[in-house]
């Protein structure tokens, strides 16, 4: 029997024709090439132009507000106007009209302005902080009284605006923030060096205000202190107490499967939810305060939790089990073996995913809309229970201010938080390429 | 003053550590061979009978002794005082509260309020002082306790052990009570929803005004809490999003992990990535303010009506902030089909973006889908973008150019401000996170379980 295979019968179409064939379809193939590679480029460069779009948007419009107009003004310390009884009583001294000073000095600067309504609006040149700023000079150094002196003081907000350049001088009169014998005088003002822009301290000085010249975060930064102090404390301890449990001690069984569940859960569930569970639990059962740093803190760790316990697990699969091994070997208990010798192995891995979830935590402000932190308020918080608003929530709440000069400062405070963001970030880059170890 | 209480508690407990130490060495005769434990552990078992009963009960009355003072007061206070309604009762106990810590009160205060704040002081006194004294005693109590205990076969670190693998236990556990903690409350509050309105209205209506009626004559607040609207205002936004951010999102995945040099790989993966990590309130601004803006002017241009806080502007600019989500997730995913498969590919003579759309895609879709659902349940739970650059007022519409409002927005705009807890408005918002809630949790469970099936086929 002849099992030799017949051979297999020559092919229908000649080697040379598939040549033909597949030279015809390769133009067009590789012109499909570089278009689908193009399309790849062109998303890419749509993703990074979107980020430096927003950074030369945000960057253009904030940091013009790193420097605020003043005004200098010739200012006589009137003992008649400030201390009529002589006595430099302090009281008198602190409630005395420090206005009618800068009012008469800005008469002195334009002595030909006259009739209530010309002057209320020469007046209205000078911020009303003008008169805090006089009255703490005086109350610093009594020994004023009597002296006369020319002194920078802060114009208002439109007066600022408008030698930023950022009111059109063009529009009717009726359309511009600011009359036009006001424009005359700026000008007048800026032609004899009596306005100049100089750092803007106040922004890091002075709480929350309506007076926009006036407006500082202050409150908010130390109120997002506060806050992220309180998650911290809460989060890491507690983070790491479970990472270490799942990993070196839980048994494996339906418990911890639904804790890992949980877990998981809850790193997706959104962000607001947890506000409302902070309405619900700790304001209106526990009947902690409203607006309160400690209610805030206590949200946004629940928040970060998943996190850190994701991070730290991860850290602790990664160092190798011969050092477990080698430590209960020499007789080492397991919290010993842990706590001696897997724990500060992991740390640095541990620490770099609490600060990336820490500066999430920074920038999240939807929760804290639940739990009352978009109240107003000035006065800078001193304690874990005063109430406070944070960074990012004091943006949102600035954001929603028509005045030009908010919207610059509001851009500012956006590029403070991108800071410390990226600090924070920064930080756990430099922890991580310094203390990764490869096994 | 309770900061200080619990202050002089760590340093009581650092000192039963060292007392501990210096007893376990006593007992041992100095040779810390007769020790069942190293002698650090003594130290820390003292340190824990000391701080930890004591801290427990510190923790217990701090929470308790407010409400309990306020009871006594108002149970002290003149009948007519004490019989007023609930809410106005509280208004008096706030000015009580006002007038104990010295701010400006809202009326003036008579003789039996300054009475009241008086008996006030004097039980907080009384209260912060026997917590003193009860913790002191707790904690030398403790003290003395170990003291006793320790001798040279009391097996401390046995004992100490114990207790931190108490503690990691619990703090495993802070994860259940938080998921339980979010279902009770938004369920328990849904429910007193749900008995003035009844569900179906909820789940079908189409009219969503919120404003509840002051007085039964009042005109334009009929209170509609048909809900359709804002899911369907939810989803158009997410929607648009999602065609802004899968498309480039995938696209940079796929030029990145098939194309880029790993120079160029090494720059922009990190770069595209800081979009995931600039706060949503930065985003909610650059909408708000620069790109609602611009819509509108082009729109106009056009000869469009466009309003001023389009579904456009949200959409467009909660895409750019889904791109990095969308992009890493399907990175993973592409790099998880094995080479062997490109390489047979390209044996067979395809070109490059021939083997990404037969043979990668096609292997990697299960895992792209699940990411574009997290992507998708990222995008319904996003607040701050729409609650800044999206609308107030419920309209059922699908034109982009509309204003629609969102489930998120609603929820912050029921609950901010003042409230009271037992109107359907406020509870309105619960109901409505309950219904965030069970979505997300169902596109992410999906999610999850299609990228995880997915996964194991290649490993």
């Amino acid at each position: 029997m002849n099992k030799q295979p017949t051979p297999s019968p020559a092919p229908s179409v000649p080697n040379r024709d598939i040549k033909t064939i597949v030279n015809a379809g390769l133009k067009r193939r590789h012109a499909a090439e570089r278009r689908f590679r193009w399309y790849g480029l062109i998303a890419i460069s749509l993703g990074l132009a979107f980020v430096a779009l927003m950074f030369v948007n945000i960057i253009g419009k904030g940091y013009p507000a790193f420097w605020q107009t003043y005004v200098q003004i010739p200012i006589k310390f009137d003992p008649e106007v400030i201390d009529p009884d002589g006595k430099r009583d302090p009281q008198a001294l602190a409630n005395a009209d420090y206005a009618a000073l800068v009012r008469v000095g800005m008469r002195q600067l334009f002595p030909n302005v006259q009739g209530r309504l010309e002057l209320r609006a020469l007046y209205g040149l000078v911020s009303s902080d003008a008169a805090h700023e006089l009255q703490d000079r005086v109350l610093q150094n009594p020994a004023l009284l009597g002296a006369e002196q020319e002194i920078w003081l802060l114009t208002s907000a439109t007066v600022d605006t408008l030698v930023k350049g950022n009111i059109d001088r063009a529009l009717d009169e009726s359309e511009r923030p600011i009359k036009d014998n006001q424009i005359e005088w700026v000008d007048k003002l800026q032609a004899t060096g009596k306005i100049e822009k100089k750092f803007n301290a106040i922004l890091f000085r002075n709480g929350d205000s309506r007076e926009p010249e006036q407006a500082g975060i202050r409150g908010a930064l130390v109120g997002s202190f506060y806050t992220l102090l309180v998650t911290f404390l809460l989060s890491f301890p507690i983070g790491v107490a479970t990472a270490v449990y799942l990993e070196e001690f839980a048994p494996k069984n339906r418990w911890t499967d639904l804790i890992e569940v949980n877990i998981n859960n809850l790193a997706a569930v959104p962000s607001i939810v947890f506000g409302l569970l902070g309405l619900a639990v700790f304001i209106n059962f526990f009947g902690l305060p409203r607006s309160a740093p400690l209610v805030g803190g206590l949200v946004l760790s629940l928040m970060t939790l998943p996190v850190i316990i994701i991070a730290g697990r991860a850290a602790l699969t990664s160092v190798p089990p011969s050092i477990r091994e080698a430590a209960l070997g020499m007789g080492a208990s397991k919290l010993q073996m842990v706590g001696h010798h897997v724990l500060p192995l992991a740390m640095p891995g541990m620490l770099t995913g609490s600060i990336i979830g820490m500066a999430r935590a920074l920038g999240e402000s939807a929760p804290l809309l639940m739990i009352g932190m978009v109240a107003f308020i000035v006065d800078v918080p001193k304690s874990f229970l005063d109430p406070a608003t944070v960074l990012p929530v004091q943006i949102y709440l600035w954001s929603d201010l028509p005045e030009r000069a908010f919207v610059e400062r509001t851009s500012a405070a956006i590029m403070v938080l991108l800071a410390f963001m990226i600090l924070m970030n920064a930080l756990a880059i430099v922890l991580r390429k310094r203390f990764e170890r490869r096994w | 003053m309770q900061s200080f209480l619990l202050l002089t508690l760590i340093l009581l407990s650092a000192g039963a550590y060292s007392l501990g130490r210096h007893r376990a060495f006593a007992v041992a005769g100095g040779h810390i061979r007769n020790l069942h434990s190293l002698p650090s552990f003594y130290g820390s078992y003292a340190a824990l009978w000391c701080g930890l009963p004591a801290l427990l009960v510190f923790a217990v009355w701090a929470t308790l002794q407010p409400n309990v003072i306020i009871d006594l007061v108002v149970a002290g206070l003149p009948p007519e005082l004490r019989n007023l309604p609930p809410d106005r009762l509280n208004l008096v106990v706030n000015d009580l509260k006002n007038l104990v810590s010295g701010n400006i009160v809202s009326s003036t205060p008579n003789s039996a309020m300054l009475e009241a704040a008086n008996h006030y002081r004097n039980l907080r006194v009384i209260g912060n002082a026997s917590l003193w004294i009860v913790v002191l005693t707790l904690a030398i109590a403790g003290v003395t306790y170990a003291w006793r205990a320790i001798s040279p076969t009391l097996r401390a670190r046995n004992r100490v052990e114990q207790v931190v693998n108490l503690f990691l236990i619990v703090s495993s556990t802070v994860a259940i009570f938080t998921t339980v903690g979010i279902v009770l409350s938004v369920v328990f509050e849904s429910i007193l929803f749900f008995r003035q309105i009844p569900i179906t209205e909820f789940l079908f209506g189409l009219q969503w005004s919120p404003q509840t009626a002051l007085r039964v004559d009042q005109v334009g607040s009929s209170g509609a809490f048909g809900s359709v609207p804002l899911f369907a205002g939810t989803l158009l936004i997410s929607g648009i999003a999602m065609l802004v951010a899968v498309p480039i999102g995938l696209m940079s995945a796929l030029f990145l992990s098939e194309y880029a040099t790993p120079r160029f790989r090494a720059v922009a993966k990190p770069a595209l990535e800081i979009l995931a990590g600039i706060p949503t309130v930065v985003y909610g601004f650059f909408a708000a303010l620069t790109v609602a803006p611009l819509i509108r002017e082009i729109g106009t241009a056009l000869g469009l009506h466009v309003a001023s806080e389009s579904a456009l502007a949200a959409g467009l600019v909660m895409g750019i902030m889904i791109i990095p989500f969308v992009s890493s997730l399907s990175d993973d995913v592409i790099n998880a089909v094995p080479q062997s498969m490109r390489d047979g590919s390209y044996a067979l003579g395809a070109t490059r973006s021939e083997t990404i759309k037969r043979v990668l895609l096609p292997a990697a879709l299960p895992g792209i889908v699940g990411s574009i659902l997290l992507a998708v349940s990222r995008a319904i739970g996003e607040t701050m973008i729409v609650v800044m650059a999206a609308g107030l007022s419920a309209n059922l519409t699908a034109n982009p150019l509309e204003a629609v409002t969102t489930v998120t927005v609603q929820i912050v705009t029921l609950l901010t401000g003042d409230q009271e807890f037992d109107s359907p408005k406020t509870l309105a918002a619960f109901a409505l996170g309950l219904m965030l809630f069970v979505v997300t949790l169902i596109l992410n469970i999906i999610a999850l379980h299609v990228v995880r099936k997915y996964r194991e086929q290649y490993e």
